[in-house]
């Protein structure tokens, strides 16, 4: 009894003590705005949290892994979910969970691992958090098969901005804005998620190498239904014949009798041991990674992949989360940070992902962490970004002059071609597009303006777009 | 907002009818910028610098400042910031003067000080008020080489941009860590209708130079930007020349 009140009492310190106002970026470390965070422990914190934000508002954060200005609200409340940090409950025999919004991927994949299940679809990185998956509908290597996050969700429970706590069931408006809904409908408390079953931790993978863009796209067209992962990193420095070479990594979870018998993995089927690297360096200069840099990378990282391998066991680190192993790698782009850009085009228009592709390539943009992904059918969401097509990913650094026009002109490529790009990576779209990429925007601005008349829920994004 | 490359959507200009500052607006005009309200004394070369604005594409509008009226400042200012959010303010207001004639007229020397200086120092801290509040945004400070040492050909000029100097850089560490950038821009001879007449000084620059290097500024949250940049090396030399030697180089 005790010990529950002095938790209690140190609650209420740490709450009041981190009521401060700090200044905010996204993973991109580009325009920082300043606002006030605020940590819920509790459904009432989070209740007396989004009742007392103020007239600039407040809107949920997760581990801020958004690129842009997603989960930033500059001069009002910023509320960090990770104090909603608790699984509450497993059904470890119908493959679900009930966890709190704060919970990350990361800590769901070590609770459940060892019961024989996994995350339904995770991104590059483990460290987002269930809230964070759902606002802004994440995808994974296997939305080929398995859709976005919020395909996978059963229920939430939504904190409105009337202060009321909702459940939320897929099929309703509300779960439909909410998902893809970048934090704008509310704040997501509870959230309970269909699981994956799982004989092993380890991945079955087949690598093979694409010479160049063509050769990918009919890879990945002819064989992707045979995968249940699959994705193509892509060296965008490539020019002439070689343009949009490409290492393809795809592969499964590896049944149990994959292991070799009597080996540690065998014993051990489904262990849960990430590897970590120091952390990035808080300092780095600028320009480290420019054109020579990332070239050199590139030719290596090309040609270090095996022509073709089949059934290579990796751990599940290396083959989902690679960039997870070095802490703060964001800030390898040094004090100016970096961008992300992130389309995706129908079927039908691959010319437009050849164009843009090749005017990356011409213009030389040192990028190092380009993958390019073939999607499944589109998702429910009316802000989802995923639609059936191609959806490229890359990693330019700010600074790279004449970048903002350049990435201006990539976009009208995109719309020409009634793509999109992904809000949880954006930090620079021009505003006027974004009704053309979204086409069920109009309906989200009228759920938005019934629910939340005053705008209580507000972010950096909502306001650069006008949401 | 501004985007990732500090490009600013709203823009307010005090001394809307500045060359460089409309220079700097055309600029930001092509890029992101769809708000811009032009602040200065009603006049019609104001009006039809927010026309040549609006021929760009940009929703302009004008606001009746007067620097050298620090009472009216905050009712004037605080219409516009009401209005919605402002990301960059662009404070390019300020006068020559004419040294000869103010050195002999105290009066006329004054009003230079109270434009240049007081007029920045009170109007600057309004918008910095306001931009504090919003958690966001740049103020962007026109200051002048003028200002880093004085000389005999234009000390009273100089000395106000000193001040102004002075005052944006403390404002700047002040308001570090609130989401509000300020930048001071420091152009060396800008060949405008400012300075029509006046012999051209070395490494003499335009306005529209003065517009990409903020923008340059602005993409990498620069703190202090000279124009053109080679202006920052012959300046630190400039500044440790002694007295004796400095009064008599021909500048």
């Amino acid at each position: 009894m005790s010990t529950g009140m002095s938790a209690d009492a140190v609650t209420d310190k740490v709450a009041d003590t981190v009521a401060d106002t700090v200044s905010v970026t996204g993973w991109g470390r580009t325009a920082p705005t300043a606002a006030r965070l605020v940590r819920p422990r509790t459904y009432e914190e989070a209740v007396a949290a989004v009742r007392e934000c103020g007239a600039r508002g407040g809107i949920a954060r997760g581990l801020g892994r958004a690129y842009g200005d997603a989960a930033q609200n500059a001069g009002g409340a910023v509320f960090d979910m990770t104090g909603l940090d608790r699984v509450h409950a497993i059904d470890a025999d119908g493959g679900t969970v009930l966890c709190g919004a704060g919970v990350s991927l990361h800590r769901l994949m070590e609770v459940l691992l060892p019961l024989g299940w996994f995350v339904p679809v995770t991104p590059g990185t483990r460290y987002v958090t269930v809230g964070g998956a759902i606002g802004a509908d994440i995808h994974g290597k296997n939305h080929h098969v398995s859709g976005s996050f919020a395909r996978h969700v059963l229920s939430f429970e939504l904190l409105t901005a009337d202060g009321e706590i909702r459940t939320v069931r897929p099929g309703t408006p509300l779960f439909d804005a909410t998902a893809g809904g970048m934090g704008l409908t509310g704040v997501i408390l509870t959230a309970t998620v269909r699981l994956e079953p799982v004989e092993t931790s380890l991945m079955s993978v087949d690598t093979e190498r694409a010479t160049d863009l063509d050769d990918l796209m009919a890879r990945l067209t002819a064989t992707d239904h045979r995968y249940r992962y699959s994705v193509a990193w892509i060296d965008l420095l490539a020019r002439g014949t070689s343009m949009g070479r490409s290492v393809l990594t795809r592969g499964d979870h590896a049944p149990l009798e994959a292991l070799a018998e009597g080996t540690r993995a065998r014993r051990a089927p489904l262990e849960f041991r990430p590897g970590r690297l120091p952390a990035a360096p808080s300092f780095v200069p600028e320009g480290l990674l420019g054109r020579t840099t990332v070239g050199l990378f590139n030719e290596l990282w090309y040609r270090k992949a095996p022509r073709a391998r089949t059934g290579e066991l990796q751990r599940m680190s290396t083959f989902f989360h690679p960039l997870d192993g070095v802490p703060h790698w964001n800030r390898v782009y040094g004090r100016g940070g970096f961008v992300q850009y992130q389309f995706v085009v129908g079927h039908g228009r691959e010319e437009a992902l050849g164009r843009i592709v090749h005017r990356i390539s011409q213009r030389r943009c040192p990028s190092f962490l380009a993958v390019l992904k073939r999607f499944g059918e589109g998702d429910p969401g009316w802000l989802s970004f995923p639609m059936p097509g191609w959806t490229l990913a890359l990693d330019i650094p700010a600074n790279l002059p004449g970048l903002g026009g350049f990435l201006d002109e990539l976009d009208e490529e995109v719309a020409a071609a009634e793509g999109r790009v992904y809000l949880a990576k954006d930090s620079r779209l021009r505003p006027e597009l974004l009704a053309s990429m979204y086409p069920r925007l109009g309906e989200f601005r009228a759920l938005r303006a019934e629910l939340d008349p005053r705008s209580v829920f507000t972010s950096d994004l909502s306001r650069r777009l006008g949401l | 907002m501004k985007d990732a490359f500090g490009i600013p959507q709203s823009l307010l200009v005090l001394g809307g009818t500045s060359e460089i500052a409309l220079a700097t607006a055309r600029r930001l005009i092509t890029r992101r910028t769809r708000t811009v309200w032009l602040a200065g004394r009603p006049s019609p070369a104001l009006e039809s610098a927010a026309s040549g604005l609006r021929e760009l594409g940009a929703d302009v509008r004008t606001v009746g400042f007067d620097a050298l009226d620090p009472d009216g400042h905050e009712a004037a200012l605080g219409k516009v910031f009401a209005e919605g959010d402002i990301d960059m303010v662009l404070l390019a207001f300020g006068v020559l003067g004419d040294q000869s004639r103010d050195e002999n007229e105290p009066g006329a020397a004054v009003r230079v000080a109270q434009t240049n200086y007081t007029g920045a120092v009170s109007s600057g801290l309004v918008c910095a008020r306001a931009l504090q509040t919003q958690g966001h945004g740049s103020l962007v400070v026109l200051s002048s080489v003028a200002g880093e040492r004085a000389r005999r050909a234009n000390f009273i000029y100089g000395s106000s941009k000193a001040g102004l100097d002075a005052f944006a850089q403390g404002l700047g560490d002040a308001l570090y860590g609130t989401g509000v950038h300020v930048m001071v821009v420091r152009p060396g001879f800008v060949r405008s209708k400012m300075t029509e007449g006046l012999a051209e000084a070395p490494l003499a620059t335009t306005p529209e130079a003065v517009a990409t290097a903020i923008e340059t500024g602005l993409r990498r949250r620069s703190e202090t930007v000279w124009v053109p940049g080679t202006l920052r090396v012959v300046m630190a030399a400039l500044r440790h020349v002694p007295r004796g030697v400095f009064r008599r180089l021909p500048l």
